[in-house]
């Protein structure tokens, strides 16, 4: 199928950035959303242009990496993919395609569609972990009861790729499904119950350092997720955070 | 504790119970409302002692105007911080795909809800606060009226057309509003809202009933004079 590409273009983070649009042909329907702009890339270093920068790794779903904001949506029109799932089947021959980097104050561009998430990072670092030595002496797994129920939804919560789909899908650029995922998967086991106070209050303080926006329950996180993260996770950490703090 | 009002999700629990208490409001404004379509005598004592009562004048009003201002004031200081998080606009958003325009436009059906606070306060509330606040008539009674006053002057404030139809505007704003905000409210107080469908229907009644019931008796007392 041919294809007119409008994407978004930016030197560097002091930039100004702008719309341009670009023509690729002869792309298959089975090729992958990056691979179709590997295509574009190759047309354009043969032309002696600057390829389009992108953030990609793994290209099987799971590292997170992978982002752009297309048509509007966050990873694309299809559901419950990342950009390196997404199919060129969910287009058609003649389409425009409008391709832009995820958008939040505290996702700044650093070139055309890659964005600085280090935000995320300093977010998991304020409380995304448990402390414990796991230096050779590892328990029964046995010895430590778990309710089905509690681990399938701590598994879920824990199935985030932290891609930021949320953010850039937020009208309020709100990082709070994302940061519920985070809370939940430790909240839901007995292994998160040690730092479980300072762990919500630590990463609610950091996410709001960073400069995301307050959640108004629009839903649209939980829809554009790739990996399907609940908004039930974003009412557990409203409901660890007022624990914390009584 | 001070702390907690401070973060995000402590700002969006007091936006949530200001929504609580004024959805609970707008439940006994229109317990009170509704008589005067079925009953204007039981509105009319009703009324006396809902504007005579000490603990409701001096205890309960001044609650209810600060949960309004709060509210409001709340309202507009996330709108802000939010607007100040997105940073660059996209040149293509689909909102449609993933979200109600109810949720997306909760500052709109708002701004709309307080242009009618202001009108109903101009109406309703400041000639109260002159009438037994200024000239100290607490009696209730006006001359030329036979008994209370109360039935009177309501049913003479939807003579004009105009003034009925931004009424019947503002409650569909407000049905708006409601139909996102019920839920939502119960979401940020950590409920799994969306995923009980209790919740939700009863969410979805209050939000029609209630503006519903407010636009039948404005029109009712209209076309009844
Ligand atoms: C009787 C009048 C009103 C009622 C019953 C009401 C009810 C509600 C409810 C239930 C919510 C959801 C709370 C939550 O998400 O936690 C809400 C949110 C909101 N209200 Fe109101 N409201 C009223 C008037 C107003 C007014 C006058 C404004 C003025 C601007 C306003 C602005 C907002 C905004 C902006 C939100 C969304 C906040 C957010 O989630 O980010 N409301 N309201
Ligand atoms: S919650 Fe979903 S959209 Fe947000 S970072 Fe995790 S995987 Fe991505
Ligand atoms: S490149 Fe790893 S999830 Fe898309």
């Amino acid at each position: 199928m041919d294809l007119t590409l409008k994407i978004w273009r930016q030197k560097d983070a002091s930039s100004k950035g702008q719309m341009v649009d670009y023509k690729v042909t002869e792309i298959s329907e089975h090729m992958s959303f990056l691979e179709m702009m590997d295509v574009l890339n190759e047309q354009l270093v043969n032309s002696g242009e600057e390829p389009v920068a992108f953030d990609h790794d793994c290209r099987e779903g799971i590292c997170g990496m992978c982002s752009m904001y297309i048509n509007g949506e966050a990873h694309g029109p299809d559901r419950g993919v990342t950009t390196c799932q997404l199919h060129m089947r969910m287009f058609k021959d003649g389409d425009t395609i409008t391709i832009e980097p995820f958008r939040a104050a505290a996702f700044p561009v650093i070139k055309d569609l890659v964005v600085d998430r280090m935000a995320f990072e300093r977010i998991q670092q304020a409380g995304g972990y448990i402390s414990v030595n796991t230096s050779g002496n590892t328990q029964d797994a046995n010895s430590l009861p778990i309710s089905k129920h509690a681990a399938d939804e701590a598994m879920d919560a824990a199935t985030c790729i932290g891609c930021g789909a949320c953010v850039a899908t937020c009208k309020n650029s709100s990082a709070m499904l994302f940061v519920g995922a985070k809370v939940s998967q430790y909240a839901l086991l007995p292994q998160g119950q040690v730092e479980a106070i300072d762990r919500v209050q630590n990463m609610v303080a950091q996410m709001d350092l960073e400069g995301f926006g307050n959640c108004t329950n629009t839903g649209a996180c939980e829809v554009e997720c790739p990996k399907g993260i609940s908004l039930d996770n974003i009412a557990r950490m409203n409901r660890e955070l007022m624990k914390a703090n009584i | 504790m001070s702390g907690f009002f401070k973060s995000s999700i402590g700002r969006k629990v007091a936006m949530a119970l200001s929504a609580f208490f004024l959805m609970f409001f707008l439940l006994q404004h229109f317990a009170i409302n509704i008589l005067s379509v079925l009953s204007p005598d039981a509105f009319n004592e009703v009324s006396h002692f809902m504007g005579t009562n000490p603990l409701i004048q001096y205890g309960l009003q001044p609650v209810l105007i600060f949960g309004v201002v709060f509210h409001f004031v709340m309202g507009f200081i996330l709108e802000l911080k939010n607007k100040k998080a997105q940073g660059v606009a996209y040149v293509k958003n689909n909102g449609t795909a993933n979200s109600t325009w109810m949720s997306r436009n909760m500052i709109w059906s708002g701004v709309a809800i307080l242009a009618f606070v202001v009108l109903h306060f101009i109406d309703f509330w400041f000639p109260e606060i002159n009438t037994k606040f200024i000239q100290g008539d607490w009696s209730g009674t006006i001359e030329g009226v036979e008994g209370f006053r109360y039935y009177e002057e309501l049913t003479h404030k939807f003579v004009s057309p105009i003034r009925v139809s931004a009424y019947v505007i503002a409650f569909v704003f407000l049905g708006l509003h409601l139909m996102h905000g019920f839920t939502s409210a119960f979401q940020s107080m950590g409920a799994t809202a969306g995923r009980k469908q209790r919740l939700q229907n009863i969410g979805k009644a209050y939000s029609i009933i209630i503006p519903l019931g407010f636009i039948i008796i404005a029109l009712y007392h209209h076309f009844n004079h």
